[in-house]
């Protein structure tokens, strides 16, 4: 039947869901979503701190421009919108 | 890995894989390099590997389609690495990309720049707390992780994608408290010409407003968020009523949300082209700066071609006939004789085109939109710089973003200053009273994405260093 405004929510079928941490936190997230989405769903949206006065930042661009979603992951800082979640992941923010 | 080819293409959007599918039907090796792992780029961006399946969208179909294409060609595609820097050889080009963190390069005789666009998002005061993200961010993960943003979401901005990210985001079981556009219902009416001939697309549209009016979600024509409020965090935002030329009035209206997606257009990536040496000029309606350019994608270099938003925003049906013609254009520059009817594609992409500019002309920020960035309101984001301080740059001498970056740092950031020249470059021409064409574009250093120490510095022992004997006393 023709809908105006379909609901997909129910007919998105993911794959099973993994732990991972954030700043010591245990997380759930469906197994290789973005670690934006991840964080999102799990309501932690402040990510980093601003550099100059350490104002609360999140995701922006979701594209790897604005670097404001930066993480870091086995000390390497990369993007939560470039970053894959896997099982055991450790994430810790940039926040101070 | 061969480091000699004859074509490199950087972008695999809609131009980008058009001009390398095009070009690797002649015979030619073509290497499509692309940030994303796969190709489909911002518009036909492929779902996660976490989605096993989901309803089909134009979107994914096109992607669906495209990835097809490129797997089943000649053209080499090197997804997830990132381009951070261009070089000009003598008869070559020297093309420095990240991959999995180690630093490679190649060199080819033709190159294609299909970089693509960013948004543009006006500073209004809040829009750094986490819960503001730009539209194009919205649909970037509504098509990749299918998943909705926030649980009460205000869209805010200018053109087409406003109604794509609230139909999105219900279509993905998420919330819309209000949707508020700068456009009028007026606006729309006039571009209805240029829609007529995508009438599958003028179809869709009309569907996702009314879908909102049907479920009784707010519609604020004329208007704009004007600030966003929180503390960690969005809780509302306030939006007023806009003049004509978008100047905000009136009294403020608020409504409460826990997330703001907000855009006023895209801007072409125009860093790319000036490391090769493409000249810029500045075109409202293109987007801001976009490289000058030829007929079919041909530049002031010899070689390097331009196609997609990234030569100016006119959207992605004629990305594609723009990457055919450019993809064309660099088969021709190898001497190779086209066999493909080149002024048909012409014909198609005019008609696009016009579709394109149409609709861009509706996301366009209007002069008045200037006035939401306050005096206190941060304007370089990561550098956490406040339209105030670079008044007052300005007002010591300032004529140019570049010297706004080095006296208040305003730009000098690790987004490279993606997110604030455009501000900086409105704030300047208002103070000269001179329209925004005349103030010097900002200039685009390496590298074009944050590249760490250790992966520029490679692999090398310190003791194969070449240090010369200290000179004798």
């Amino acid at each position: 039947m023709f809908q105006l405004a379909p609901n997909h929510e129910d007919d998105i079928v993911r794959t099973a869901k993994v732990n991972f941490t954030f700043d010591g936190k245990s997380l759930l997230a469906h197994e290789g979503e973005s670690l934006a989405a991840a964080l999102m769903r799990a309501k932690q949206l402040h990510i980093s701190d601003a550099p100059a006065d350490g104002a609360p930042r999140g995701l922006f661009c979701c594209m790897g421009l604005c670097q404001e979603c930066v993480v870091q992951v086995d000390g390497k800082t990369i993007e939560s919108c470039r970053l894959q979640v896997s099982q055991g992941l450790h994430v810790s923010s940039l926040r101070r | 890995m061969i480091t000699d080819i004859d074509i490199a293409i950087i972008g695999a959007g809609p131009a980008g894989c058009n001009a390398a599918l095009i070009a690797a039907e002649y015979n030619l090796s073509v290497v499509m390099l692309d940030e994303q792992a796969s190709p489909g780029g911002q518009v036909w961006r492929e779902k996660s590997r976490a989605i096993l399946n989901a309803p089909r969208t134009p979107e994914s179909v096109a992607g669906g389609l495209i990835r097809n294409a490129i797997s089943q060609s000649n053209v080499s595609h090197l997804g997830g690495v990132r381009v951070w820097h261009i070089e000009r050889s003598e008869d070559a080009f020297v093309i420095h990309y990240e991959n999995a963190g180690v630093s490679c390069f190649l060199n080819c005789r033709s190159l294609v720049i299909a970089t693509g666009a960013r948004e543009y998002v006006q500073p209004i005061p809040g829009w750094t707390l986490p819960g503001v993200l730009g539209m194009a961010a919205a649909t970037s993960i509504f098509k990749q992780d299918l998943i909705p943003i926030g649980s009460k979401m205000v869209v805010s901005g200018t053109g087409p994608l406003v109604f794509f990210v609230a139909a999105e985001q219900q279509r993905l079981g998420g919330k819309i408290s209000a949707v508020v556009t700068s456009n009028t219902f007026l606006d729309w009416m006039k571009a209805l010409p240029a829609m007529l001939f995508r009438p599958r697309l003028l179809f869709r549209g009309l569907r996702w407003i009314i879908a909102l009016y049907v479920n009784r979600i707010p519609v604020y024509w004329g208007h704009t968020v004007t600030r966003v409020e929180g503390k960690s965090s969005v809780s509302r935002v306030e939006f007023k009523k806009i003049r004509k030329d978008w100047t905000p009035q009136g009294e403020p209206k608020f409504i409460d949300c826990d997330c703001v997606s907000m855009g006023s257009g895209l801007i072409p990536a125009f860093e790319p082209f000036q490391l090769v040496g493409i000249s810029l000029e500045h075109n409202s309606d293109l987007g801001g700066w976009v490289p000058k350019q030829e007929l079919d994608g041909r530049t002031n270099v010899d070689g390097c071609f331009i196609c997609g938003d990234g030569a100016g925003i006119r959207g992605s049906l004629a990305a594609e006939t723009h990457g055919k013609l450019a993809g064309l254009s660099a088969v021709a520059f190898l001497g190779a004789k086209i066999s493909h009817p080149i002024e048909k594609l012409r014909r198609e992409h005019a008609k696009a085109t016009s579709f394109g500019e149409a609709m861009s002309k509706l996301s366009i920020p209007r002069p008045g939109l200037t006035k939401l960035t306050t005096a206190q309101t941060v304007v370089c984001r990561c550098e956490g710089v406040t339209r105030a301080e670079i008044e007052e740059e300005i007002s010591l001498g300032a004529q140019s973003t570049i010297s706004v970056k080095s006296g208040v740092r305003a730009g000098m950031g690790l987004c490279g200053g993606k997110f604030c020249q455009t501000a900086i470059t409105d704030l300047i021409a208002k103070a000269k009273s001179c329209p925004v064409n005349e103030i010097v574009p900002p200039t685009a250093r390496p590298p074009l994405r944050p590249v760490s120490v250790n992966t520029l510095a490679g692999d090398f022992n310190y003791s194969d260093l070449p240090i010369s004997k200290p000179a004798p006393l």
